[in-house]
């Protein structure tokens, strides 16, 4: 059940998505969840900023075919909805770059292969001036290494041993590692009173 | 040693340390509706994998239910779809769905606290960020992502990490007119959207203790909009009070051992944090947000706050947040007209709350051409309100009595904003295009403010009309 393919490096030009406590609602707007696939949700990824704002990253000619994300704080605050997650990297990104992430949105990254990596405001700042300035520029995620290369730069990143470990493995789909421990669960779920009713 | 009822209910549910370091942990009970769950049954499905233990398992429909008229098929195609795929996987799966004829359906998060599903000392899920409410009854809750709902129809197991935990004590007594709603956005004003980011929280104090259920429930629901993925209160005699006698709640023996249990899995005295905060509950005023997130928020007798007062990093958040909402800065915030005014939803759609909506609307009516709905949590909820009159007291007042579902908490079913209506609204999310319009604008308050927001046509302070 562990996928053949690992997280180890993404390289690509980066979009760069400036702004703090983007939320999952601006992402992906709620009236694109009525499906029952995650098909097609690329084309609705930001749709009503892009819309109020036509020189929205997403709307510009020079970051098409951009893989990798950069944001700001918080990036992903909001409902839970895995459409967020889905919908950018149905639109092309492999990676994501920001100052801090919302819980359960690296969650749902991690578990559809998405590796979101945290720089300090600084070098986010930094990364943000210079993608803007050369959208022609590529980046590196090196998750292996915690690090970020931009040309001649590189910057340190966090990502947690766990999540790390995960991509580095294949093994982020966590229901392949879930389901090995059968005869554990079973035993875990004896031991509950409220399993059982509180029978005894 | 003193341990946290986080910890206890954690070590409880420990299926393994994963290699990722991370715990393999028991999910007591799994919450499914119609917008998360479909691809998950889908992905289980390509897997070759059955539901592991489909009697922990409820499903619900709420999101995409219209609320005016909830005759099938739904005159939204693509609802009906929806609603066709999760019945049929319920089937399928042997899952128990409250559908809209079970006299059960509501929000997924009024009714698992109301079935009696949802009890103390256990861990929760459901593939919706809000499932941090059933907190409310000292359970760890989690909202997942579709992924995890998939991991959890096959294994009943997430794979997660230990949050930190932080107590947040609330200590004192509310004044009149001041909510639980007031408190959680007052808490979220001081410790930010992001501030939970990584840790549970525990509320406590003895504001919180003298809380009913129900208040408990509107103070649990928005961890989430705080960052915090989890929020409880340990159980005690007001829980127990709650749950005897609800239909999944265990009965006569069986329930003097469960409260036991549910008594031992509480927080012990001696505990320590990671973390403790304080609030004086006095010292809360009725609250509302005036910006595009939950933290942005103010009492109702401030004046609205200019970019100038934002620490630096978030100047221009509240620079641009100030512009779409259309407020000026320096003005008081009541006298701000209003279009349309909502009472329902997971944080504040039930039968408290709007008793209390209630008790300011009685006698008054809706000021002219404002749209006002009441929308219960759940069919429950709509019952009990009907068997007491409260909807006659709604109906007279000029507002709409709808059916039980999230109407215009998110812009999913008929019920949306239009343009850039301004909504007074008792939900928990003031995110641009939430309530269906790009452009609409929505208030976030408690349903006695709504309440009176709607009578007067403006932002009112409640206190003033309460009688
Ligand atoms: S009422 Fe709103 S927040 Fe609650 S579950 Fe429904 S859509 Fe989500």
């Amino acid at each position: 059940m562990r996928q053949n393919d690992t997280r180890r490096e993404i390289c690509g030009r980066a979009i760069p998505l400036p702004g703090n406590d983007i939320d999952t609602d601006r992402i992906i707007p709620a009236r694109f969840l009525k499906c029952i696939t995650f098909k097609g949700l690329e084309a609705h990824a930001f749709e009503d900023d892009r819309r109020q704002m036509p020189d929205h990253p997403f709307n510009q000619a020079r970051y098409q075919g951009a893989t990798i994300l950069v944001v700001g704080q918080n990036f992903g605050c909001g409902s839970s909805r895995e459409h967020a997650p889905e919908a950018l990297r149905r639109w092309g990104i492999r990676g994501i770059v920001g100052e801090s992430f919302a819980e359960i949105f690296f969650g749902n990254c991690t578990a559809i292969g998405l590796p979101c990596l945290t720089l300090d405001a600084e070098d986010i700042a930094w990364l943000l001036e210079a993608i803007s300035r050369h959208s022609e520029q590529e980046v590196l995620l090196d998750v292996q290494q915690r690090l970020v290369r931009v040309g001649e730069r590189t910057l340190r990143a966090t990502i947690s041993d766990g999540t790390r470990h995960q991509l580095l493995t294949g093994t982020w789909n966590a229901m392949g590692v879930l389901l090995e421990a059968q005869h554990e669960i079973d035993r875990v779920a004896r031991s509950l009173p409220y399993v059982n009713g509180y029978s005894q | 040693m003193a341990d946290t009822l986080l910890d206890k209910v954690w070590q409880a549910h420990t299926v393994r340390t994963l290699p990722s370091g991370q715990t393999q942990l028991f999910i007591g009970l799994h919450l499914i509706h119609e917008v998360t769950s479909p691809q998950a049954f889908q992905m289980l499905r390509e897997a070759g994998l059955k539901v592991r233990y489909p009697e922990r398992t409820f499903a619900t429909i709420d999101h995409i239910v219209p609320t005016a008229s909830q005759l099938r098929p739904f005159a939204d195609a693509m609802a009906e779809e929806m609603t066709v795929h999760l019945t049929r996987h319920c089937k399928e799966f042997g899952i128990s769905f409250f559908d809209l004829d079970s006299s059960r359906q509501g929000i997924v998060h009024v009714i698992g606290p109301e079935l009696g599903l949802t009890q103390p000392g256990m861990t929760i899920a459901c593939g919706d960020s809000h499932t941090s409410t059933h907190g409310a009854l000292g359970a760890l809750a989690f909202g997942i992502g579709t992924s995890q709902v998939r991991d959890i129809l096959a294994t009943q197991c997430l794979a997660l990490a230990k949050p930190k935990l932080r107590q947040i004590r609330i200590e004192g007594r509310l004044r009149r007119g001041v909510y639980a709603k007031d408190v959680i956005l007052a808490i979220i004003r001081r410790l930010g959207v992001m501030g939970g980011v990584g840790y549970a929280y525990e509320y406590a104090g003895s504001a919180i203790h003298a809380m009913s259920m129900e208040e408990r429930l509107t103070i649990c629901n928005m961890s989430i909009e705080g960052g915090a993925r989890v929020g409880y209160v340990n159980p005690d005699a007001t829980t127990f009070e709650y749950l005897k006698g609800r239909p999944f709640a265990p009965q006569g023996e069986a329930f003097d051992r469960a409260m036991a249990w549910w008594r031992g899995m509480a927080t012990d005295p001696d505990a320590t944090f990671d973390d403790v905060v304080r609030l004086d509950a006095p010292s809360i005023e009725p609250m509302l947000t005036w910006g595009t997130n939950p933290e942005q928020s103010m009492g109702v007798s401030e004046r609205i706050p200019h970019p100038h007062d934002a620490p630096d990093a978030d100047r221009a958040a509240w620079a641009e947040a100030l512009a779409f909402m259309g407020l000026e800065s320096g003005r008081s915030i009541a006298g701000t007209p209003i279009n349309v005014a909502f009472i329902g939803s997971c944080t504040n759609g039930r039968l408290s709350d709007l008793r209390v909506a209630a008790e300011v609307v009685r006698g008054r009516k809706v000021a002219k051409r404002i749209r006002a709905l009441v929308v219960p949590g759940s069919q429950a909820v709509a019952r009990a309100a009907e068997a007491e009159g409260l909807h006659d007291i709604f109906l007279e007042a000029g507002f709409e009595w709808r059916k039980a579902g999230c109407s215009l908490c998110l812009g999913m079913n008929e019920d949306k904003l239009t343009g850039r209506e301004i909504c007074a609204a008792s939900s928990n999310r003031n995110f641009k295009g939430r309530m269906g319009s790009p452009t609409g604008r929505t208030l976030l308050m408690s349903p006695a403010m709504v309440a009176a927001a709607a009578i007067q046509g403006q932002i009112a302070d409640v206190r003033e009309m309460l009688p």
